[in-house]
């Protein structure tokens, strides 16, 4: 399966080229980007671990730093999931501007929905990642000599 | 302050003689009136009879929507009448309407009931659409002090909490209302919400007539449509809701049917306007209390917004809502097969999402709007729009909007999970277009189709509907023409 989480999930994959285009529009809004990574892809899991804090004072023809960080992260983490977050401080908004996935493991095996049935034919819903029955770290196999970041 | 007729001329009886006095010489028509920061204003357009005077017309709506009765009234003396009496200020000819008139009248904050949009409209909108003397009337705006919009909580999430709940940021929401809309047994709803939602959609939902009829009663509905929700989810990891319509005939009734939503763990619960203020607040209050979004179906709400001359402006409903508090509401499509022209549209749609709103005669904003912080309603658009309008519903509609594809995802011809999917890519494509910086409403057809060529749903969706559009004059445009820059 495919994780669809993120705002461009239903699109090929994006280039480095194409994931800057997106950093540049972002630091042209005024907005931060920081880089967020995990094993644990639960719809429910808001914490995904952070990588390093937020850029917040990058101008938009600084993408590239913003960028190091994405393979860097990438480089650390090759099969965890990976994405780039935008974010607006601005009075009123004070959120998320945008997120999407910039790295998947190569196999996702996605959720088994478990259903416990509960009085009067309702049905009590929990969603299970399969990655998560082992140990954070060792959820998605290792790459082994990957090459590049 | 005097009473005058309007024109200066001297009343013809003293203020206080019993019988028949005309409005003006009461006082609810006063041009010096100089509105306090925290009255509430009405623009009123109003058509009166032939012979009536346009200032006696103006005094007489902001008589009986206020302190007033037929005729002069001792008991009057008994208070500091002036304070209450509301006050018709400025009354303008409409530019290329000769028989019409913009009424602004301002009423003090006592005249209303803290956090009563009920009493409210029991004011404003109460006896005087009814009156003899006027051929016509229609609120077109109000202006919500933030003395009052502080005695209203507002929506239980608002756009933030709701992405953030969701968390999906940086594009248009999707969704499609279960079609068709009546006759479907619980099962076979359900099978529509789970291919829908897995198809790429966020929400689907139940239609504003869907309620617990013969063929589906509303407990099973309820539990096919989560199995659908969940299945769906654990198929691509997001959350995914469902509106379930709680909306029936009693607020027991409807306390029941949204406490088994949330038994089931549904995000979200749908109500129709037609529940009328009361209820609304009440279920808004429910939602808050019990983290549910509140989804709003302006059902009905055509029969007074929709004439320009009669009725209330949907702007003033939409600021109505905002107060009472509803997550989503229904606020048009520009493009789809419902009335809405694209500048009295932005006009709702800016009442729903900013903080402050300024007068602006194009979008038919006839007052600034400061919102003092509540939170932001999410518009819905919703009836006859598909993928092929992408760039066009981003256009006009922009980021925080709920875009319902209800045909345009059922009667895709590989499906309906084909049918989301090819919603989902057209919307994914068209914003990484906007963020890389492309012209995409001009672009929007190129966008599509290049999308379309790794996306077979996509590619079907644009060919069965590509010559569909809803191309007919609307009834309700702002008086002052909106002319486009060039450029």
């Amino acid at each position: 399966m495919r994780i669809t989480q993120g705002a461009f999930s239903f699109l090929p994959d994006f280039t480095d080229e194409e994931i800057e285009a997106q950093v540049r529009y972002a630091l042209g809004n005024g907005w931060s980007i920081s880089v967020e990574y995990t094993d644990d892809p639960h719809p429910r899991n808001s914490y995904w671990e952070m990588w390093n804090l937020p850029l917040f004072d990058l101008t938009p023809d600084e993408s590239h730093l913003a960028m190091r960080e994405v393979a860097a992260c990438r480089e650390r983490f090759p099969d965890h999931y990976i994405k780039v977050i935008a974010y607006n401080a601005n009075y009123g908004r004070q959120t998320t501007a945008l997120s999407f996935i910039v790295n998947r493991p190569r196999e996702e095996p996605g959720f088994r929905l478990e259903r416990a049935d509960r009085r009067d034919r309702t049905i009590d819903y929990r969603l299970h990642a399969y990655a998560t029955d082992a140990p954070a770290g060792q959820r998605y196999h290792a790459r082994k000599n990957r090459a590049g970041g | 302050m005097a009473a005058t007729n309007g024109d200066g001329t001297k009343p013809k009886k003293d203020r206080w003689s019993a019988g028949v006095s005309p409005y003006t010489e009461m006082g609810y028509y006063d041009a010096d009136y100089e509105p306090k920061d925290s009255d509430i204003l009405a623009a009123f357009r109003i058509t009166p009879q032939p012979g009536v005077d346009r200032l006696e017309a103006a005094a007489a709506v902001a008589g009986e929507s206020s302190t007033a009765t037929w005729t002069v009234v001792w008991t009057d003396r008994l208070t500091d009448h002036r304070h209450y009496q509301a006050k018709a200020y400025s009354v303008e000819p409409v530019p290329g309407a000769e028989d019409q008139y913009i009424a602004r009248i301002a009423y003090d904050l006592d005249l209303f009931e803290e956090g009563s949009i009920a009493n409210m409209t029991s004011s404003i909108i109460g006896n005087v659409f009814g009156f003899k003397a006027l051929r016509a009337l229609r609120l077109e705006d109000l202006r919500i002090p933030p003395h009052y919009v502080k005695t209203f909580q507002g929506p239980p999430h608002g756009i933030v909490m709701e992405r953030e709940y969701l968390d999906k940021f940086g594009r248009p929401l999707l969704g499609a209302t279960v079609k068709p809309k009546l006759g479907l047994s619980a099962k076979n709803y359900g099978r529509v919400v789970f291919e829908a939602l897995r198809g790429g959609l966020d929400f689907t939902k139940d239609d504003e007539n869907i309620n617990s009829q013969p063929f589906m009663r509303w407990r099973d509905r309820y539990l096919y449509s989560m199995e659908g929700v969940n299945r769906a989810s654990a198929e691509t990891g997001e959350i995914k809701g469902h509106y379930l319509n709680v909306t029936a005939a009693t607020m027991e009734e409807m306390y029941e049917r949204a406490e088994f939503a949330k038994e089931l763990g549904s995000v979200i619960v749908m109500i129709d306007l037609t529940i009328g203020f009361t209820a609304m607040q009440s279920m808004s209050n429910w939602a808050r209390k019990n983290g549910v979004i509140l989804h709003l179906h302006r059902a009905g709400h055509s029969t007074y917004t929709r004439q320009k001359s009669h009725g209330v402006s949907f702007r003033v409903l939409a600021k109505w809502c905002r107060l009472l508090g509803v997550d989503h509401v229904h606020a048009g499509t520009v493009v789809g097969k419902l009335e809405g022209d694209p500048q009295n549209t932005k006009g709702y749609y800016d009442t729903l999402r900013e903080n402050f709103i300024p007068e602006n005669p194009e979008h038919g904003i006839y007052f600034d709007q400061e919102w003092a912080s509540m939170p932001g309603v999410m518009p819905v658009a919703s009836g006859g729009i598909h993928a092929g309008q992408m760039h066009q519903l981003l256009g006009y509609l922009g980021e925080d909007v709920v875009l319902q594809f209800g045909g345009g995802t059922i009667g895709h011809p590989m499906g309906i999970g084909a049918g989301a999917t090819a919603n989902r890519v057209a919307v994914e494509a068209m914003i990484q277009a906007r963020n890389e910086g492309r012209d995409y409403f001009q672009e929007g057809p190129d966008i599509l189709a290049r999308a379309a060529k790794g996306c077979p749903e996509l590619d079907a969706a644009l060919e069965v509907w590509k010559d569909i559009t809803f191309d007919f004059e609307s009834t309700d445009t702002p008086d002052v023409a909106f002319t486009p820059t060039v450029g």
